[in-house]
């Protein structure tokens, strides 16, 4: 942004904060007031068990109790959501790398075509992956009729020769549902690199992969981070494809506090669980952020 | 954003000379098509992954499935296609998907497009604050706002529904608009608007002759992404639809371990159908207009 771009921004007195009312209270209060409910429910009691009540009475140990109790979900959450996002780093790099540098005028349509998908309900796509993993799917045949159900096995792709109702498949299913997230930012940031730059480092450093690794990448880096935030967030909180395409060891956190909340109208419970795992990602995200020395959050 | 460009230049410019030697060597010319081809395979590769469950909802809404599941291949029919609306309940939360959807992206773009218009023509106090309250929304999962909406509706003991539910799909839709719509006009130059009220324009005329016109892609663009958002919502509508509110979704997520009808494939084909061909006209029509 220029100076010259900026010097047309207008001080103003009332006008903008006319213009951002209606929109800043409604965030304020269907938003912060929300996260100061569910906080203050998260550390009240429930004297009946059976009645969907609570009094505030700031008993700070549900969160380490809802911690201990939900253990394996949250470790699982937190696991799968990062593997996930590593494959979606791996698979999405090169595509927006291609679309970025080597699509020519292919580039618009192939970029439209990433966002075909959204089309679809994310509902309806992960059942197609549940034909396709099915055990009557495609994906079976393939194996069967090449004979590679063993090497399946081995390399963990499939447990048993089944790819469904799986790890597996909920971290696939992770990685499909997100990966445009993190494809379209890495593409921005690329897209915005000079190509003399490029051809600057390429003549300078002898190697391809040194010219790359010096340039290129570190200038991608923000779109990365904005990537990976944009799919370890909703990964981590996700549990529909850990209800539609994996089992009962496969549950996640998003699932346990739906439970908790509409079945077992265990409030308390559910909002110490929910809060803590907010908690557990904002310092996760703070601390990545601190670590890739980026301060590009906002762009 | 342009700060990060600004350190890789160095190595560039501290040495040109290098530069005329480096280019002659034969090496780079012959390598290239290689990595080139392996980038294009790659991107074929994952083309087909992101279209192969597309394909199969696609194939399925012509398939007759054995039971109550639409899942596994049996044989060809049309009758799907003949009778969408046949499952009435499927019917019936679509209708409220598309209620909910029309309502929410039509507050949010107001709400959000007011918003952006704000933060990116004035500089005033708290400019910063409200950035980070707008951010914020995005960077919270959703079942925990699902769930905090729902402790705050619990609380005031509001009584969940259809209002509760457009009142959670305008929140996470606000946030999305705002930002869309200040990428799209930042950098505008809003001495335009100047011009004309300099010429005598009034302030009405002025924004919808000048300001309006310019903002209107990013509306538009904001408010197709707001009814998507919208209508595919299923983790945080479940927290505050209540009992006697379905959307799309949550029928189908409700009843999938009892039936996935392919009414379910025919409407989701239906709408893949509409969007694209949307998306070539609009495609299309830009390509024609940029030509001329």
């Amino acid at each position: 942004m220029s100076g010259k771009a900026s010097s047309s921004l207008r001080k103003g007195r009332i006008a903008p904060y006319g213009l951002l009312s209606p929109g800043v209270l409604w965030l304020v209060l269907f938003f912060l007031v929300p996260m100061w409910t569910l906080l203050k429910i998260a550390v009240s009691t429930k004297p009946n068990a059976y009645l969907p009540e609570y009094d505030l009475t700031w008993r700070w140990a549900n969160f380490s109790d809802a911690v201990s109790r939900f253990q394996p979900e949250l470790i699982r959450s937190f696991a799968y959501a990062a593997t996930a996002t590593i494959a979606c780093i791996l698979i999405g790099y090169p595509l927006a790398y291609f679309l970025a540098f080597r699509a020519g005028r292919w580039r618009t349509l192939l970029l439209g075509l990433i966002m075909v998908p959204f089309f679809t309900s994310f509902l309806i796509r992960t059942i197609a992956w549940q034909t396709i993993l099915g055990s009557d799917g495609p994906a079976r045949w393939l194996l069967q009729t090449f004979h590679l159900t063993g090497v399946a096995d081995a390399t963990g792709l499939t447990t048993n020769g089944a790819f469904l109702n799986t790890p597996q498949a909920v971290i696939g299913g992770l990685t499909y549902n997100f990966v445009p997230f993190m494809i379209l930012p890495i593409y921005v940031s690329l897209e915005k690199i000079d190509v003399r730059l490029i051809d600057a480092a390429r003549d300078l450093y002898s190697r391809p992969s040194k010219a790359f690794g010096k340039v290129v990448l570190p200038l991608s880096l923000p779109g990365v981070f904005a990537g990976t935030l944009l799919t370890f967030i909703p990964a981590a909180g996700d549990y529909i494809n850990a209800e539609l395409l994996g089992n009962v060891r496969t549950g996640m956190i998003g699932s346990q506090v739906a439970k908790l909340f509409l079945r077992e109208s265990n409030y308390p419970a559910a909002a110490a669980l929910s809060f803590i795992f907010m908690a557990i990602i904002t310092v996760g995200v703070l601390l990545y952020a601190r670590l890739l020395g980026t301060e590009e959050l906002s762009a | 954003m342009t700060v990060a460009t600004a350190p890789a230049t160095e190595p560039a410019g501290d040495h040109p000379t290098s530069v005329p030697g480096r280019t002659a060597g034969p090496a780079r010319p012959a390598r290239r098509p290689l990595r080139s081809r392996l980038l294009g395979s790659w991107a074929a590769v994952v083309y087909l992954w992101l279209f192969a469950p597309l394909l199969v909802i696609v194939v399925f809404s012509f398939n007759e499935p054995a039971g109550k599941f639409n899942t596994a291949w049996r044989r060809f029919t049309l009758d799907n296609w003949l009778h969408p609306f046949r499952k009435a309940d499927y019917t019936q939360a679509l209708v409220t998907s598309l209620q909910v959807a029309a309502i929410a992206s039509l507050v949010a773009t107001v709400l959000g497009g007011l918003m952006a218009l704000a933060l990116s023509r004035y500089e005033f106090r708290g400019k910063g604050l409200v950035s980070i309250i707008l951010v914020l929304p995005l960077t919270t999962p959703e079942i925990v706002l699902g769930s905090s909406l729902f402790t705050l509706f619990f609380g005031q003991n509001l009584s969940l529904g259809f209002a509760t539910v457009v009142i959670a799909h305008i929140l996470f839709c606000v946030s999305f608009v705002a930002l869309t719509v200040q990428a799209r006009i930042r950098g505008f130059d809003w001495t335009l608007e100047d011009a004309a009220l300099d010429l005598g324009s009034s302030p009405w005329r002025t924004f919808r002759t000048i300001t309006f016109p310019l903002i209107l892609p990013g509306i538009g663009a904001a408010a197709l992404l707001s009814f998507a958002l919208s209508i595919d919502d299923y983790i945080i509508t479940s927290f505050v639809a209540g009992d006697g509110t379905t959307t799309f979704p949550m029928r189908i997520f409700n009843a999938n371990k009892t039936e996935i009808p392919p009414q379910v494939h025919v409407i989701a084909s239906a709408i893949l159908t509409a969007a694209v061909t949307l998306m070539a006209a609009g495609a299309w029509r830009t390509l024609r207009g940029a030509k001329p």
